[in-house]
């Protein structure tokens, strides 16, 4: 039981990853990007095809991918959600559906139902395992994305709290007007916030193919979990959205000793309950899925 | 009229819209004779039609009047198949079935929306997709339904082909033209002022005195009940049941689609809008995965640059009205001459709740 505990833990990463570019991007911008999942698939195709069709390793691949994410992120935040967001809180919600669904059905219509893994590209990794204390076997790919989980959680806060380019953010993230006058570039600082959740996604879509298997239309899932995950760890530091991934695993992980089909479910209930307690308790609705770290870290 | 040149015209109805409410009930009864001069397919499509009407009426209902964007509205269509399934498997006529299933798919919605409308904008808008995703696994449990394997609403065989077909678009025709009565009626009450109030500014609203989550509440549970009949009708012309078909996003998809081509928030535009997306799956549809990025496309660049949709457009730009629910301010200068500069703040027909 300990040993699915620790899996769990380690799957909670994951989660993290991809719920932190979510998060973020939500409370720079306020916008909920349905298309989070979708661009994370659309990541995972991309290095997917790189290995197959160029022998590229998908570690090298990233360094490919995730700069192109980012400029995917820059011309999404200046030509879609600027211009949505402009007609009010709900059409940036039509909007990054409607593009969910081109980029589904475009990876479709590229790379077909089958459903493919970055898993042979990476060699041993994908099964490769270390032995802990206890007879434990912890597969040596979780503990990398539990680690990179960790150092891009720590990276983004350190970079929000410590360099220009984060102030600037974060001020547009609290009162994009004041920080106009001031003489924060909002508009900048926006993309710049896009870009960066997208490398993010593009980091979480790599993982997502080595550690498992993926098919067009695995983006709406990625969505529900970033989503969950975001919303359990609740407003507070980043790290939090770390802590929310840990219990949605984990809370998958009870689902599927209860269940042979309990995994997905264990992890929609256990979001159903935080969500129930949290709006019972606040009475006000979520303000926001997270607000980014204040001056001082954690 | 022979109004004061300085008071504003106060107006509901106009003579387009007493020409279309005749042509309304022209159409309804025409629609009404039509399986005795159509073909089965032509009655199998015209019958998909009317489900597609009641689909984006009910979306808009709740995104265009409530201000309440769900990509998880298939929750309601699946439930509402699935219930008729689980009603006609306990021995209960089929036709009776489909319907006693929107009833309870509503009485669902009710527990649930005491939750979900405390969620605002993106955060209801997937919280909604959580719902659907868990409702379908939940589904998938019940061994009527044998998972992905999919069942049957098998007593509906007894009836002969032709006579099940026809009673069927009678249904969808019934409950379409119902279901838009209903929202009709509801938006030129008292309550549609304050759905519209609502819709423009919800704290300006609340301030006033609207009650708010009351009336959000209306909506949601008149979406899912509508929703929930439209599923129990898709369930009786195609017959067999599988949940990944029912609970699938895309019938979200095609809700959005149909409300923002057709204009949301307008009581036409979600008519119109089924009617367009009508008309391209039946040009289109066989294409295939290039019809449904067309689908996603045309969704992204109508948000972008057409938010009002064609007969929001229409109607802003020719001030035209044909089924009123609000009233509108005419100004007297505005009513000699239609060719004349606007005032800035006020076009010459200003829709006002």
């Amino acid at each position: 039981m300990s040993n699915q505990i620790i899996q769990g833990i380690l799957l909670g990463g994951y989660y993290a990853l991809i719920a932190c570019g979510l998060s973020f991007m939500f409370s720079v911008m306020r916008i909920i990007n349905l298309a989070h999942g979708s661009l994370a698939v659309f990541a995972a195709f991309a290095l997917w095809w790189l290995a197959a069709r160029f022998h590229i390793s998908p570690f090298v691949g990233l360094l490919i991918v995730l700069p192109l994410m980012a400029a995917i992120g820059w011309v999404l935040q200046r030509f879609l959600l600027e211009r949505s967001a402009r007609g009010g809180a709900l059409l940036p919600i039509l909007t990054t559906f409607g593009l969910a669904i081109v980029i589904d059905n475009l990876l479709f219509e590229q790379f077909g139902a089958d459903t493919r893994s970055l898993a042979p590209y990476i060699g041993s990794l994908s099964y490769d395992s270390w032995e802990w204390p206890g007879s434990i076997y912890v597969g040596k790919l979780a503990v990398i994305m539990f680690a990179s989980a960790v150092i891009l959680l720590g990276g983004l806060q350190l970079f929000l709290t410590h360099t220009r380019l984060g102030r600037s953010i974060r001020a547009t993230s609290e009162d994009p007007d004041t920080a106009g006058l001031v003489g924060v570039d909002a508009r900048r600082a926006n993309a710049i916030a896009a870009s960066i959740a997208m490398v993010t996604v593009g980091l979480a879509g790599a993982f997502l193919g080595m550690r498992s298997t993926f098919d067009p239309y695995a983006g709406a899932p990625q969505l529900l979990f970033a989503f969950e995950a975001a919303v359990i760890g609740g407003a507070g530091s980043l790290w939090g959205t770390l802590i929310g991934g840990i219990v949605l695993a984990l809370a998958q992980t009870l689902g599927a000793q209860v269940h042979p089909q309990g995994f997905l479910i264990g992890g929609h209930v256990a979001f159903l309950i935080v969500l129930f307690i949290r709006l019972s308790t606040s009475g006000l609705g979520l303000r926001g899925l997270q607000r980014l770290p204040t001056r001082k870290p954690t | 009229m022979s109004a004061v040149s300085t008071s504003p015209v106060i107006e509901r109805g106009t003579a387009t819209s007493r020409i279309a409410a005749i042509a309304v009930a022209v159409i309804i009864a025409l629609l009404a004779v039509a399986p005795h001069f159509l073909s089965a397919g032509a009655v199998d499509r015209i019958t998909a039609l009317f489900i597609y009407v009641i689909l984006a009426a009910m979306w808009n209902a709740l995104a265009g009047f409530g201000g309440l964007v769900s990509v998880g509205q298939q929750v309601f269509f699946g439930l509402g198949a699935y219930f008729a399934i689980r009603l006609a498997d306990a021995g209960i006529n089929p036709f009776l079935a489909l319907f006693t299933s929107g009833i309870i798919v509503g009485a669902v919605s009710w527990p649930l929306s005491l939750f979900m409308l405390r969620l605002r904008n993106g955060e209801f808008a997937i919280g909604m997709w959580v719902i659907a995703a868990l409702t379908h696994l939940l589904v998938n449990l019940d061994r009527l339904v044998q998972g992905e394997t999919g069942t049957s609403l098998i007593s509906l065989n007894v009836y002969d082909a032709g006579a099940r077909r026809a009673a069927i678009y009678w249904l969808a025709l019934a409950s379409m033209t119902a279901l838009l009565a209903i929202l009709f009626g509801l938006l030129r009450g008292s309550t549609g002022a304050a759905i519209r109030a609502i819709r423009d500014n919800e704290d300006a609203a609340a301030s006033v005195g609207v009650r708010v989550t009351g009336t959000k509440r209306l909506l949601f549970v008149l979406a899912a009940f509508g929703i929930g009949i439209a599923g129990a009708l898709w369930l009786a012309t195609s017959i067999t049941f599988q949940p990944k078909t029912y609970f699938n996003v895309q019938w979200t998809a095609y809700m959005i689609f149909m409300v923002l081509v057709g204009g949301i928030g307008t009581f036409e535009g979600a008519i119109l809008g089924a009617l367009v997306f009508f008309l391209i799956e039946t040009w289109f549809g066989g294409i295939g995965v290039w019809y449904l990025v067309g689908l996603g496309a045309t969704a992204v660049l109508f948000s972008l640059f057409l938010p009002r949709g064609l007969w929001g457009t229409i109607e802003e730009r020719f001030g035209l009205r044909l089924l009123p629910v609000g009233y509108r301010v005419r100004f007297p200068a505005a009513a000699d001459g239609d060719a004349m500069p606007s005032p800035p703040q006020a076009t010459p027909y200003r829709e006002k709740a």
